[in-house]
């Protein structure tokens, strides 16, 4: 397709309205936070376009770009969209809004340097998606750490320094390996496209160190236990936009991984060796959730809640070998891939807006602790009532986008082994027993105190911002058929590839 | 061999060493007669000079192939001539982001720019060798410079202890190497390179002790695990604008060190000096980055910081092929540039009641001074290796040598390093942004070195983003 460089612009827009917001400097904040909202609508606009012109009924890259970056390396500057990411370039310039809008007055140092950090960091994180070359696929990847590692260190919380190092090196660990693997894959195809790198023949000991090459990139950015030790405390320390954005794009970024480089270049260990990511995810959905049952902090119980809701992500993704062995075909594999990418969108409104809540509370008592509230909703109805909403998503109830990637989770589940799914569906029992708690002693109950006495309730920005995510969640969660469409047919392309052994004959 | 009559014509590929000779000479000259008065005279002489014999250099050094001078003794290619040219730029950026920092001391004499100057000349002699002693004038020459310069602030008593340590160490290396050329020279009977690329190198037990002892005096030039311990004492103890000069420059003499004795004079059987300089680039990789975590002084820390990229660079030679020596070749562009700006930075850190020493006086940089802290910033996170700074690339193209002549498990532990290496340049990220400061002393504006070292940095972001130009030039020189 010939057309404007739609792609291009979606990620070098938001990059170049950064750099913009940083050199007005802090001498100009108003003008800055107004250049900061307004090119970060833009990029939810240049979307539309997108959305609109994604053609469902192909699998192939769409919208491609190609142009030759580093001869010397084979490198390509080579974007495309197909169904697995388009959602989540659409999840993450819908996200990003909210996330602008919400700091608007709560940051008061380095005000411009927090806008630009951000918007850099859409741009870079959109890269992540659109690459179809492996090389600038692990630039933007990597280059997404520095805004974030910043946003962590200087606007976050008292043990910000702690937090926002271990998840620098925590990350920075995973990926150098991916590295190496990315550039064995290279030296074998020729060159870095990651559709070379799928079609490559792969004897299965190659495939198996590559395969856990990618798994340390990936499990430790979804993050799957027992590498997710990290995410609790750069949640808690992060300012409310980076735990939104954290939560909402950067762990999809894992589950991105493992469906566009895990299950598609190493099939046959993945269908080898998945008993360790099925074993893991169950670890993830039932131990975790116990763990989030603990929590104090609130930050912390949806840090926690993110990792067993992740858990899915990574549960689906796997479930397709086990149900070939118990169904004789991968077709029934369909809904475990569909439950994994409506979780991964789900789940980053979701979390998203439950972060925003708390930063909504937080920017009124100071306080993360549970027990500095209760008897919120007293106070602050408008706000209860999202807070609400939020949190029986959260929980998975029918009717919000949370039901329906657990659903389809469970359902593929029980196809693969009834163990799975019993195990996998305890999440229902225990996410609405660690949301409920929540919500029973923050929201309702008596009016705990006079910090919490004296809560306004939403003023208009707030109001937009989290009424927007609530209309998000429920069209998810009532009408799944556009975003089950627009993956279906690459969801099929992707179990196609999954059936095909990629060992060389003989 | 017939005695060739010396014209101009057949000593033109040697302009870069004549003219900065000449400009040597005149700079003291000059230095001599100025007097006390107009003391600001030679700084701003020596770079004019030194533009004056690149340009040379580039109008009339050029040789299309390799060219062989002096009955042998030295060699023009184009890799020498780009060699000695990124010298030139590189000891010009250094003199001049110093200048202002020398003034301060009260140290801008005219014998600091010769010393820096017969340094340079050193380097271009070693870069030119093909013969074992023309090797040994260009590194004495060199040697010789900078133990000077590392004591050329008198009056203090660290600088004169780490050019002691300097000294003996050096003259140690020196002597390990004297000793590697003769037991060489007295196997093989030549001294020239040529005819030792051309020796079938199965010699027995003497050949393997001159190569070692030969390779040993490379690594203490390179500062290399376990020859390494001036460097950090050297970094530290000598005046900041001496350390840049000895951290940038001469790791091109270094590399041409490696290029012309290792890969071309003993490259017929690369087998030995290959093992060797595995262990030390292993050693050096683990030992850097671990010991420079425990740093509190920023110049310790960069000097750990500079033994363990020198690890990276040593992996470069590994492989033994020529995709090896150009990415050893672009590993040691970009570091040399990064660290220009890196030491450039510490320079202008320093405040006006004192030097920027320890890491702790970066402690609220980003809110002191943004542009500065910026700099450094982009900086720190191009050694460290990540994108989208040029630092990634370096470390890219020296795993995929690796990979491809399948050190899969050496990539492996070089990436790992780098891992724990990436925590160190970030302290210095968080003492900058995430810490407030101590000190609200102003720093100095000093708005032309700034910029100069605003540009060095841009330059370093560009060829993150677009490293083309740079890959094809180390290919284009190693072939």
């Amino acid at each position: 397709m010939r057309g404007p460089a739609l792609l291009s612009w979606i990620i070098w827009l938001p990059i170049g309205g950064g750099l913009l917001v940083l050199a007005l400097g802090d001498a100009r904040v108003r003008l800055a936070r107004w250049v900061a909202v307004a090119v970060a609508l833009a990029t939810l606009l240049l979307c539309l376009p997108v959305w609109h012109g994604y053609d469902h009924t192909t699998a192939a890259y769409q919208f491609v770009e190609r142009l030759s970056w580093i001869r010397q390396l084979h490198a390509e500057y080579y974007l495309g969209i197909d169904g697995i990411s388009l959602p989540l370039i659409a999840l993450t310039a819908f996200m990003t809004v909210p996330v602008v809008i919400a700091g608007w007055r709560v940051i008061e140092k380095r005000v411009t340097q927090y806008f630009a950090a951000f918007l850099i960091l859409e741009g870079l994180m959109i890269g992540v998606f659109c690459a179809l070359d492996a090389l600038l696929f692990y630039f933007f990847w990597e280059a997404m750490l520095i805004p974030m590692f910043l946003i962590i260190g200087i606007w976050g919380g008292p043990r910000r320094v702690y937090a926002s190092l271990k998840f620098f090196l925590y990350t920075f660990l995973g990926s150098v390996l991916m590295l190496v693997a990315l550039i064995y894959l290279y030296l074998q195809s020729g060159d870095y496209t990651i559709a070379g790198f799928q079609s490559l023949p792969l004897g299965l000991s190659e495939q198996r160190w590559i395969f856990l090459a990618f798994l340390m990139a990936f499990a430790v950015k979804v993050p799957m236990w027992p590498v997710h030790t990290w995410l609790p405390d750069a949640h808690v320390e992060a300012p409310t936009g980076g735990s939104v954005i954290l939560a909402a794009i950067m762990l999809k970024m894992g589950g991105y991984g493992l469906l566009r480089f895990s299950l598609p270049i190493t099939p046959d260990a993945s269908r080898e060796l998945d008993w360790l990511i099925i074993g893991l995810s169950l670890i993830a959905v039932v131990y975790i959730g116990f763990v989030a049952l603990m929590q104090t902090d609130m930050k912390k119980l949806i840090a926690y809640s993110s990792v067993a809701h992740m858990g899915f992500v990574t549960l689906g993704a796997f479930l397709a070998f086990d149900i070939q062995g118990a169904t004789g075909t991968l077709s029934g594999a369909v809904n475990g891939l569909d439950g994994a990418m409506v979780q991964m969108v789900s789940h980053g409104l979701i979390s998203g807006a439950l972060f925003l809540c708390i930063g909504v509370m937080y920017d009124r008592v100071h306080s993360r602790e549970i027990s500095a509230y209760g008897g919120v909703i007293n106070v602050m109805p408008k706000f209860g009532a999202f807070m609400v909403l939020f949190a029986l998503a959260n929980a998975g109830v029918p009717g919000t986008s949370g039901f329906v990637g657990e659903f389809l989770v469970i359902l593929a589940a029980y196809k693969a082994n009834f163990w799975y799914a019993f195990l996998a569906a305890t999440t229902l029992i225990l996410g609405a027993a660690y949301t409920l708690w929540l919500i029973k002693r923050v929201i309702f109950g008596p009016v705990a105190n006079e910090q919490v006495a004296a809560m306004k309730d939403l003023d208009g920005r707030e109001s937009v911002v989290l009424a927007t995510l609530a209309v998000a969640v429920l069209l998810v969660g009532l009408w799944p058929a556009p975003l089950l469409r627009t993956m279906e047919v690459s969801v099929q392309h992707l179990l196609q590839q999954l059936s095909i052994s990629k060992i060389p004959a003989g | 061999m017939n005695p060739t009559a010396i014209t101009f014509e057949a000593l033109r590929p040697a302009i870069a060493e004549m003219s900065l000779g000449i400009s040597i000479c005149i700079v003291l000259l000059v230095d001599v007669f100025a007097g006390a008065a107009r003391r600001q005279l030679t700084p701003v002489l020596t770079l004019v000079l030194l533009a004056v014999c690149a340009w040379l250099t580039v109008e009339m050094g050029f040789v299309p192939e390799r060219t062989v001078l002096f009955d042998g003794l030295y060699v023009a290619d184009r890799l020498g001539m780009f060699l000695k040219l990124a010298a030139f730029v590189s000891v010009g950026l250094a003199l001049f982001y110093s200048q202002a920092f020398l003034a301060r001391r009260g140290i801008l004499g005219g014998e600091y720019q010769v010393l820096a100057l017969t340094a340079l000349l050193g380097i271009c002699i070693l870069v030119s060798a093909n013969n074992l002693l023309t090797v040994y004038l260009g590194i004495e020459l060199l040697a010789l410079s900078l133990y000077a310069l590392v004591a050329f602030d008198r009056d203090s008593g660290v600088s004169a202890e780490a050019a002691i340590k300097f000294f003996v160490l050096g003259a140690i290396a020196s002597g390990t190497l004297l000793y590697g050329m003769s037991m060489l020279y007295g196997l093989t009977g030549t001294l020239s390179l040529d005819k030792l690329a051309t020796v079938n190198a199965a010699h027995g037990a003497g050949f393997v002790i001159a190569v070692t002892f030969i390779v040993v005096a490379v690594a203490f030039k390179f500062g290399a695990v376990p020859f390494h311990m001036w460097v950090p004492d050297v970094y530290q103890g000598a005046p900041s604008s001496v350390a840049l000069l000895v951290s940038t420059a001469p790791k091109f003499a270094s590399f041409a060190l490696v290029m012309r004795l290792l890969t071309y004079g003993l490259g017929a059987d690369p087998t030995l000096w290959v093992q060797i300089l595995t262990a030390l680039a292993v050693l050096s990789i683990l030992a850097g980055n671990l010991i420079a975590l425990a740093q509190g002084s920023i110049r310790r820390m960069l000097a750990y910081s500079a033994i363990a990229n020198v690890g990276f660079i040593l992996l470069g030679f590994i492989s033994a092929d020529a995709g090896g020596y150009r990415a050893a070749l672009a590993y040691t562009l970009i570091y040399v540039l990064t660290t220009l700006g890196s030491f450039a930075v510490v320079l202008l850190a320093a405040r006006n009641d004192g030097e920027a020493e320890e890491l702790d006086d970066y402690k609220g940089l980003g809110a002191r001074d943004p542009m500065l802290a910026l700099l450094m910033l982009v900086l720190m996170f191009s050694t460290a290796g990540i994108p989208p700074f040029a630092g990634f690339w370096a470390k890219l193209w020296i795993i995929q040598a690796l990979l491809h002549t399948h050190h899969t498990w050496l990539a492996t532990l070089a990436v790992l390093a780098s891992v724990v290496g990436a925590y160190y340049y970030l302290r210095i990220v968080w003492f900058m942004y995430f810490d407030a400061g101590r000190s609200q002393s102003a720093i100095p504006r000093q708005f032309v070195i700034r910029s100069a070292v605003a540009l060095n940095t841009l330059a370093v972001f560009a060829l993150g983003i677009m490293p083309n130009a740079l890959l094809a030039l180390c290919t284009s020189l190693i072939g």
